[in-house]
């Protein structure tokens, strides 16, 4: 198969970036400076992210559709209010994720930004659920940008008059140069910050506006090492369908009101994990000294039986050292858990830490 | 000091009498980005040509570091292990990752000067 590429390839290139497939798709892994200047660059002023990549559906439908819609995801949409996002999961019986997604009521439906892996599954999956009777739009013609750090309220509130009114989760429709955007405040760097939804013929000039006030590409090596300080999940990683949102420790995102009816998809599992604990559960974890703990490192206790495995590891560079998240069986939870890891034939000495590695600043509410 | 030689795992090694000093080159430090971990030989332990001898460690991958030439080490350099960074900034340099007591001075002929490894570097640039 062809790789595609988004609507931003060519300001990519033009910007020295390297290049990865990424879910089909040559994605600029970083640019000329680095990760790390990348990362930090971000964390002290404004990045910009090209994620067009990730699906962005569309769903119209009347009350019913929101009736629908909770029959899948464990939200309480029916007291959502109109541009208000919630973070939330597509599963299975079982409680195991298909994807991790962000859903935001809009006029007259629902848009929800899906993973670039799994957009195309989620819209076989949600369109069996939903049947014949709402419009859905997997909409390839938007490009999809994130602006991160402190520096981008500023620049883009420059750009598109009134962003600084929005809500931390909240989205809304804006005009721009003639054609409407719908920007949220959101991100996956744990930084305030913007996603925007432009249509394809607008991105380039869009993010070169946004370049010629002071933000910088960045690519997805940084949006990696900033999600991970952040403690935040990624799909195929921390997520898959053999792990539910109790195990992932993601019970805050599951609506109270809809745990005591439990009448969507995944319910039963998810009440008795709620109830008697998932036998394991993400946490994260602290190497001792410069190690870095990858992806499948096993972890063990003293006695040598292995109790978890990591899901991402890398060098956080914000908190200056190794950071990693990963599963662990539950009675090794406990924060300051000391733990071992297996690297390289070797093992080296660990913690359970609580997360996020890097303090948040979003945004809650305008002053 | 002899001239300089190149492995084709992009290691560069210099001769001073009997002892070498290992490092990874410049055009190895731009492919593996920002270098946050580096894990050298303990000092005494033998190598063998072309064998590891180390790992360093991106913000995306770890990379084995191979030894050019067999022999024992006789020093490591502690500064690129607390920090890391330096093997970026001077490769081929300052940041050098460790010295070898030479076992059979004649594996130094099969490296690559510098004009061939440049060439080496260039075809297989990723």
């Amino acid at each position: 198969m062809e790789i595609k590429k988004t609507s931003l390839n060519k300001l990519h290139q033009s910007n020295s970036a390297k290049f990865v497939e990424f879910a089909g798709y040559e994605m600029p892994i970083k640019y000329s400076k680095g990760i790390i200047e990348e990362h930090k660059f971000t964390r002290s002023h404004s990045g910009i992210f090209d994620v067009s990549h990730m699906g962005q559906l569309f769903i119209y439908g009347d009350e019913s559709l929101t009736e629908k819609l909770e029959k899948i995801f464990p939200l309480d949409l029916k007291n959502l209010k109109q541009n208000c996002s919630k973070y939330s999961f597509l599963m299975n019986e079982d409680a195991g994720i298909y994807d991790d997604l962000i859903i935001t009521k809009i006029e007259e439906g629902y848009l929800i930004i899906l993973n670039a892996a799994c957009k195309d599954k989620d819209f076989e999956i949600l369109s069996n659920l939903l049947g014949a009777k709402f419009k859905m739009n997997l909409d390839n013609n938007r490009s999809l940008i994130a602006i991160q750090g402190p520096k981008s309220v500023e620049i883009l509130n420059s750009i598109i008059n009134g962003v600084d009114q929005l809500k931390f989760m909240t989205g809304n429709w804006f005009d721009s140069d003639n054609k409407k955007l719908f920007v949220t405040r959101s991100g996956y760097t744990g930084e305030d910050g913007f996603e925007i939804s432009i249509s394809n013929d607008k991105a380039e000039k869009f993010v070169e506006n946004l370049i010629e006030k002071g933000a910088q590409l960045i690519g997805l090596g940084a949006r990696d090492t900033l999600r991970l300080e952040a403690g935040l999940c990624l799909y195929g990683h921390e997520l898959d369908i053999n792990k539910t949102p109790v195990e992932a420790n993601l019970k805050w995102a599951i609506s109270k009101s809809r745990l005591s009816n439990g009448d969507f998809i995944g319910s039963k599992k998810i009440m008795n994990q709620m109830n008697d604990g998932a036998s394991q559960i993400r946490v994260g974890i602290k190497p001792e000294g410069r190690l870095i703990a990858r992806e499948k490192t096993k972890i063990f206790d003293d006695a040598d039986k292995q109790i978890g495995e990591i899901t991402s590891g890398t060098f956080g560079p914000s908190v200056n050292g190794p950071i990693a998240m990963g599963y662990i069986n539950k009675e090794y939870s406990k924060v300051d858990t000391k733990i071992l890891l297996e690297v390289r034939g070797k093992k080296h000495p660990a913690i359970v830490c609580g997360l996020p590695f890097y303090k948040k600043s979003y945004v809650k509410g305008v002053n | 000091m002899s001239e300089v030689k190149f492995s084709k795992e992009h290691e560069w090694i210099t001769v001073e009498g009997d002892v070498a000093t290992v490092g990874i080159t410049k055009h190895a430090t731009e492919m593996l980005g920002d270098i946050v971990f580096a894990e050298l030989p303990e000092k005494g332990s033998n190598v063998d040509k072309d064998g590891t001898a180390g790992v360093v460690e991106s913000t995306k991958a770890a990379s084995d570091v191979y030894t050019p030439v067999s022999g024992e080490v006789v020093d490591t350099n502690q500064a690129i292990v607390d920090d890391p960074s330096k093997i970026n900034e001077d490769p081929e340099g300052s940041a050098w990752f460790f010295k070898l007591k030479l076992k059979d001075s004649s594996e130094m002929d099969s490296l690559m000067n510098k004009e061939e490894y440049d060439k080496f570097a260039k075809e297989n640039a990723s």
